[in-house]
């Protein structure tokens, strides 16, 4: 890259040439930003303010950009030029919008607006162009683990999008649950006959499909590499391990069933009339084969009553059982009860509830099973009897508040499902613990586990997809379903989540969508979600590295392995670009080109700091960029007004927040620092799951070092915000400004 | 108990469900409820002073096959017909005309108390309307007035007897209606034919042996 050449740009427009004096901005950018060339424009994100920037970029030879204008969240397809460092200073959300328009804060507004020029002007030298990263695969190949349904409809969708697929499937065949099934719950109007499970249809359309390659009987050994370029070694019953490389994963491995043996009281076991669904279905399948009515199992005549048990082992709230829905199971006993009254309206059946949940167009499917003459009761079971032949469920009527019982030939348990999810690694990293200190318990534990393990990952953080709440592979991303916390690797279908066969096929679709969209990114070289399309990549100076591996444990996504000589090993292609290494690094020796300790330590030294007699502190806010940089441009669009005495950096992360920029900050003078995160904890909000948790981790260390500068603690505040705290959020500017202000100043002013 | 109720209950044996279905007016919506409750916490008399079972209640009752709890029930006379549960019903379910049919199938039982005010209303206003082809307003309210007795009856009519008078003097109201004569419809006769019909279609079509009812 050519010698740097700084430029800035002032926009007076939307009204920012009205409020603040640009002359003096413009002053500012040359005097003390130093910016080798700076412009102000009537509209510059126009195309003729465009095309200006774009000249001097061809012509002058500017490589370093720093646009005062509008928030960089603003405007970004105008100002968007990709071979160029750029930065931008918020001069109309950051400034004008949160101002009132009076002429007693024109001064304030003004050393506002000159401070954000300031800081741009610093940051931009800091940066440099971010270049994409350069250790990248350009596999495209996606491999689905799981020829369920799930998992044959992303394989599908990601061949007729034109991608090679490699399907895995453990069992010798495709299907998984769904061609277990007599029937399907209907999926078309006006949904109320039961149809077929469709599985046959899929089948042969994989293997009518040249892009999809299958390999049944086998189990994925082993997986390394990163998006791109992952190798997936694939055993195959017979003994033979094939590799594939593949581009992006899905994982698709479903659910068991609830074990039914765990509910002895509800009769499984004591008599063969007690099943679970998947009996239930056994039996209709073979009745349907033989052309005969379904039979009990104990003496096989004719089921002429039947009762479906709802929520058998689940909803538990004693902690016994499954704690949640597992939200298929009422429209599949409803499918099931009319397998019975579409063969025989005289055969009683009943269903028990506590609360009948249909989702989809269960409802019409419902009204359906009432109209065929199904019984629903709304009551629970406590008890069912096994008397010879037939049973006695004994249930609370919940409606006649009474105690009463039902016999039936056949008893139908729905027990809901347990995710496929791989081991639980919190546990299975402990036992490795314990075994690697010789324990042989925990050996054999560890050996336990390991099977149950999916996609064996090599990654440092253990073999599979963490869980998440009741061992569902879910990463609970906000708004963003199939994002799992390692990158390009996604879940979908009822091992992320419960569901059913109408929601599992649209979960597969967008399943197959993003993980066409991991193989495309790290193609380019870019980030995937959240901030997909980020060129900038973690880099670290290693001869400055300590080997205190903080950025490894620390690494939300598993990015950052151990080299043989304990160094971090980077898998760029694996990183969210959230930069909590950066944040976790005590030597400081790892940055992104265009987000770095210095970049954000040079915008906290460029704001003038006025001294203890002006009345005017300086309260530094360090904002996330996901949820509370946005809160304050949308405070400014509602022109929620806030302190004038606030300056608002914008970081990736609360996680990548470096303890030294609140050292720095408040050894230059600032009176406050205030940290923006999203909610953390078990029900976060964080865009990089554990950042804002981390980050608070790290600050509740730094009010040690308060105390040691003699500062009150206060000095430093960590507020929770949500996207939505619009109008909240400028009230709890203002409150701890004036908490400020009652303090004092700093005593580090103007040392 | 009546004879109708004994042929009913051997017909019917323990499927009290089907029964309502075939034999009580709108009964085949018994089995379309969801049992959400909307049509009790909507009703406006909130269940005091004795409703035994409101209507959701009725409706599982009748799934449970309890036969005389639901036939000797008060819920069902205690609707004032406001609407709110049929409007209000998410499964459209016609709660109201579903309980003046569970009330009309107990009083065809034999089953409804005597003194119950709503059908003894109901009963005389039947018979006043399908008498004259028309309700004959004075002697609908004498029947009402003279239902606890004479004396509480003249207490009542001398209550309202400005109001009497003053309906005389708008020409409101015809006081020979209470000799049967005013106002009558045209071919009363064919009136009853059409009513006897009726009665001889429903009992056909719910299978009931009209020469014992």
């Amino acid at each position: 890259m050519a010698e740097m050449k700084t430029a800035a740009y002032i926009c007076k427009g939307c009204e920012i040439g009205n409020r603040v004096d640009v002359a003096s901005l413009v002053k500012v950018a040359t005097k003390e930003g130093k910016m080798a060339l700076v412009r102000e424009h009537d509209f510059l994100c126009s195309a003729e303010g465009v095309a200006l920037i774009n000249h001097d970029i061809d012509h002058e030879g500017v490589t370093h950009i720093a646009i005062g204008a509008c928030s960089r969240r603003a405007k970004t397809e105008a100002f968007n030029f990709p071979s160029v460092a750029m930065t931008r200073g918020n001069l109309r959300e950051g400034v004008i919008w949160i101002r009132p328009d009076t002429e007693e804060a024109r001064e304030t507004t003004q050393e506002m607006a000159e401070d954000y020029v300031r800081m741009m002007c610093a940051e931009v030298k800091a940066m440099k162009v971010p270049e994409g990263n350069q250790k990248t695969g350009t596999i495209k190949t996606v491999l689905v683990v799981g020829g369920g349904l799930s998992g044959m409809t992303s394989a599908l969708e990601a061949s007729k999008a034109g991608y090679k697929v490699v399907l895995v499937e453990k069992t010798g065949a495709l299907g998984g649950w769904a061609a277990k099934l007599h029937m399907r719950v209907p999926t078309r109007e006006p949904y109320t006959t039961p149809e077929d499970n469709g599985v046959a249809d899929l089948v042969a359309r994989i293997e009518a499909d040249a892009n999809i390659k299958v390999y049944l009987n086998a189990r994925i050994a082993k997986t390394s590499g990163a998006p791109g370029r992952f190798k997936a070694e694939i055993a195959v019953e017979s003994g033979v391990t094939a590799t594939e490389d593949v581009g992006a994963i899905i994982q698709a491995t479903g659910f068991s069933l609830y074990d039914a043996n765990k509910l002895p009281h509800l009769g499984y076991g004591k008599s063969p009339n007690v099943v679970d669904q998947a009996g239930l279905e056994a039996l209709a399948r073979e009745a349907a084969a033989a052309g005969l009515p379904i039979r009990r199992p104990s003496d096989g005549k004719e089921v002429k009553s039947v009762v479906f048990v709802q929520c058998a082992g689940q909803r538990d709230n004693t902690g016994e059982h499954l704690s949640y829905c597992s939200g298929y199971c009422c429209n599949a006993s409803i499918k099931q009860a009319t397998y019975f009254k579409d063969s025989n309206p005289d055969i009683d059946t009943v269903v028990l509830f506590t609360d009948l949940r249909t989702p989809g167009n269960g409802e019409d499917f419902y009204r359906a099973a009432q109209n065929r003459g199904v019984i629903f009761s709304k009551g629970v079971v406590s008890e069912v009897l096994a008397n010879g032949n037939t049973c006695t469920v004994k249930f609370k009527d919940l409606i006649l508040n009474e105690d009463t019982a039902a016999e039936a030939d056949l008893v139908v348990l729905a027990t809901g499902a347990v995710p496929n999810s791989g081991p639980e690694l919190d546990a299975l990293n402990e036992a490795v613990r314990l075994a690697e200190g010789g324990d042989e318990v925990a050996r054999t534990q560890v050996i336990q586990m390991m099977d149950k393990s999916v996609l064996n990952l090599q990654y440092r953080q253990g073999p599979d997809i963490p869980h998440f709440m009741h061992g569902f592979n879910d990463s609970h991303f906000i708004c963003f379903p199939y994002e799992t916390r390692r990158t390009g690797i996604y879940t979908t279908g009822p091992v992320r989540r419960p569901m059913d066969i109408a929601q599992a096929i649209e979960d597969a679709t967008g399943a197959a969508m993003k993980a066409i969209q991991a193989v495309e990114n790290a193609g380019l070289g870019k980030a995937a979600h959240p901030r997909a399309g980020d060129l900038s990549y973690p880099m670290v100076r290693l001869e400055g590295c300590t080997q205190c591996k903080r950025c490894t444990v620390e690494c939300p996504f598993g990015a950052i392995d151990e080299d043989e000589k304990r160094f971090p090993l980077f898998n760029e292609s694996r990183c969210r670009r959230c930069g909590t290494c950066m944040g976790a690094c005590p030597v400081r020796v790892i940055s992104f080109e265009n987000y770095s300790v210095n970049t954000v330590g040079a915008q906290i030294k460029a704001v003038d700091v006025p001294d203890e007699f002006s009345e005017k502190p300086r309260i530094l806010v360090l904002a996330c960029e996901n949820d509370a940089y946005p809160a304050l441009d949308m405070a400014g669009l509602n022109r929620n007004a806030y302190d004038p005495f606030v300056r608002v950096i914008p970081v990736r992360c609360l996680g990548s927040v470096n303890t030294i920029w609140i050292t720095d900050a408040l050894n230059g003078g600032y009176d406050g620092v205030m940290l923006m995160g999203c909610k953390s904890g078990e029900d976060y909000q964080c865009h990089f799951v554990k950042g804002s948790e981390l980050g608070r981790y790290r600050m509740s260390k730094v009010y040690d070092t308060l105390k040691s500068m003699n500062l009150e603690t206060e000095r430093l505040l960590d507020v929770e915000v949500a996207i939505t705290d619009i109008a909240t959020l400028p009230a709890r500017i203002n409150t701890y400004a004036e908490q400020v202000k009652a303090m004092g100043p700093s005593p580090f002013k103007g040392l | 108990m009546s004879d109708l109720n004994q042929q009913m209950a051997e017909r019917y044996k323990n499927n009290f469900l089907k029964e309502i279905e075939e034999q009580a007016e709108m009964g085949e919506w018994v089995k379309m409820c969801m049992q959400c409750g909307l049509c009790s916490g909507s009703c406006p008399t909130h269940f005091h002073s004795g409703w035994d079972h409101p209507p959701q209640e009725i409706f599982m009752l009748i799934r449970a096959g309890k036969r005389e709890e639901v036939l000797n029930s008060n819920g069902m006379y205690m609707c004032t017909s406001c609407y709110n549960c049929y409007v209000r019903c998410p499964r459209k379910v016609p709660v109201t005309h579903v309980m003046h049919g569970i009330a009309e199938y107990a009083y065809k039982m034999g089953r409804a108390a005597k003194a119950q005010p709503t059908m003894h209303l109901s009963k005389v206003f039947w018979t006043n309307a399908t008498k004259y082809g028309r309700v004959n307003e004075v002697q609908l309210t004498q029947s009402l007035y003279f239902k606890d007795g004479l004396a509480a009856g003249i207490k009542k009519g001398l209550e309202m007897k400005d109001v009497a008078l003053g309906l005389v003097k708008a020409k409101r109201l015809n006081p020979l209606e209470a000799l049967g004569i005013g106002h009558k419809c045209k071919d009363l006769d064919g009136i009853h034919r059409m009513l006897a019909k009726a009665y001889e279609l429903e009992a056909q079509r719910k299978g009931r042996d009209t020469s014992k009812a």
